[in-house]
């Protein structure tokens, strides 16, 4: 029993462990195996399956896209272009319906946002033990398919959106202006100290929140899916009511993982929004 | 949660991508979009005008064809107007010919009968001298009595 539980651990341990590229404790540099040799490694250090699996899937975004916009014609679409110019309406639609100011920035931001991360959770939709499996096949230790259980990802990308929001808001409203907005409000202007860290409070919680919603989400259905993956272990029955959970988990993870998009994408919008508006 | 250098690469990657799809594949197909926009709205645009215009020119063909049949009635009216006028013009003239032609024949009758009468008085008067002068041969001088046969001439 307590070996079974053991391997039942190492095996979680083992899936939810980046591919991690950094100095290992003899000085040398290499893959770490196992999460203490990991973090051992320190800040410098790279996750080369998170890095290799988010920059491929960007490039199949931009290249799918970008194919798409040198063959637009205001003719009739085809297939491509249709299917393109369907997700573009949709987050112009989404930009619009939040952002009412001139920028060309934010609805190109809002897709690359919207189709990255989308992509990026559909990884997860791949059979949990597919990857690593395969991998450790080749020899590598480990290998995380899913970017957007990286909170090293997630928080790039949200830090990304933070600093469009710190040069937005100095922009728009100037250093004096944004420091007003922090610390002028809510309460009366002799409160400042306390309007500061209210007010300080809530926009460090912004990108923070943006990323450990999407982290947490994607975390969570990864997690399930690898507790489910545990019960092919078991007997014959437990296999296959494992089989059907792992079905009836994907389908509803498709929910998710676009819910998830979305939502990064609507926050980034509407946080763009706010660094633009005068008061909120 | 284990955070290392990845953060800075996926935030570099982020900025990369976000820069490509701001130059290089919003622009066009939002492009495309705006133009099949307006093709479409000219379209539409230019449907309206045609049906508008279809409208107008139905109407103005309308308005020609009761011009027109306006002015044939005219023209009907006035060339049966014109042809009883002629009618008319033709009858007066018949009838002034025909009473042209009476008169000159009845000049020309006039005439010819003033001439048979006076040719028949000169034969009447010469048979008269001649049968005076028959039954006066005898007894008159033919000299003596031209005054009277004169006279005699001038009276019938």
């Amino acid at each position: 029993m307590s070996t079974e539980a053991h391997s039942s651990g190492e095996y979680i341990k083992h899936h939810l462990q980046n591919l991690t590229y950094g100095q290992l404790p003899d000085g040398t540099w290499g893959f770490a195996h196992g999460a203490a040799e990991a973090k051992a490694m320190g800040f410098w250090a790279i996750n080369v399956d998170s890095m290799l699996f988010s920059i491929g899937l960007g490039l199949i975004f931009l290249w799918l896209f970008r194919m798409a916009a040198k063959k637009a014609t205001a003719g009739i679409p085809g297939g491509l272009q249709n299917f393109v110019e369907w997700v573009i309406e949709f987050v112009d639609g989404s930009v619009r319906g939040s952002f009412p100011y001139q920028s060309t920035l934010v609805a190109p931001l809002a897709l690359t946002v919207f189709m990255w991360v989308f992509l990026m959770n559909l990884m997860d939709l791949f059979p949990v033990d597919w990857f690593p499996y395969a991998a450790t096949l080749t020899g590598l230790p480990h290998l995380k398919i899913v970017p957007s259980t990286d909170p090293n990802v997630t928080f790039g990308l949200s830090l990304s959106v933070f600093l469009l929001v710190l040069y937005y808001s100095f922009k728009m409203k100037g250093p004096g202006g944004f420091f007003s907005e922090l610390a002028f409000q809510p309460f009366p202007k002799i409160l400042f100290p306390v309007n500061l860290l209210l007010e300080g409070v809530g926009l460090i919680a912004k990108p923070i929140s943006l990323s450990l919603r999407l982290f947490g989400n994607m975390y969570a259905g990864e997690m399930i899916f690898i507790l489910i993956a545990l019960m092919f272990g078991g007997s014959w029955l437990l296999a296959l009511f494992g089989g059907v959970l792992q079905w009836a988990w994907a389908v509803f993870h498709i929910l998710i993982i676009t819910l998830q998009a979305f939502i990064f994408m609507v926050l980034t919008i509407v946080y763009m929004d706010m660094a633009h508006a005068e008061h909120h | 949660m284990n955070f290392n250098a990845t953060l800075i690469g996926q935030s570099i990657t982020f900025i990369i991508f976000v820069w490509f799809c701001m130059k290089f594949v919003w622009p066009p197909i939002m492009n495309a979009l705006e133009t099949r926009k307006k093709q479409i709205a000219d379209g539409l645009a230019a449907g309206d005008r045609g049906k508008h215009e279809l409208e107008l020119a139905a109407r103005k063909a309308a308005d020609n064809l009761r011009d027109a049949k306006a002015q044939a009635a005219e023209v009907i009216a006035q060339a049966e107007k014109r042809a009883a006028q002629i009618v008319e013009e033709a009858k007066t003239a018949a009838k002034e010919e025909g009473d042209r032609q009476l008169a000159a024949a009845q000049a020309n009758i006039d005439q010819e009968a003033n001439r048979a009468r006076e040719s028949l008085r000169e034969q009447v008067a010469a048979l008269a001298v001649a049968g005076a002068e028959k039954i006066l041969r005898r007894e008159v001088n033919a000299q003596t009595h031209a005054d009277l046969l004169g006279q005699l001439k001038a009276e019938l």
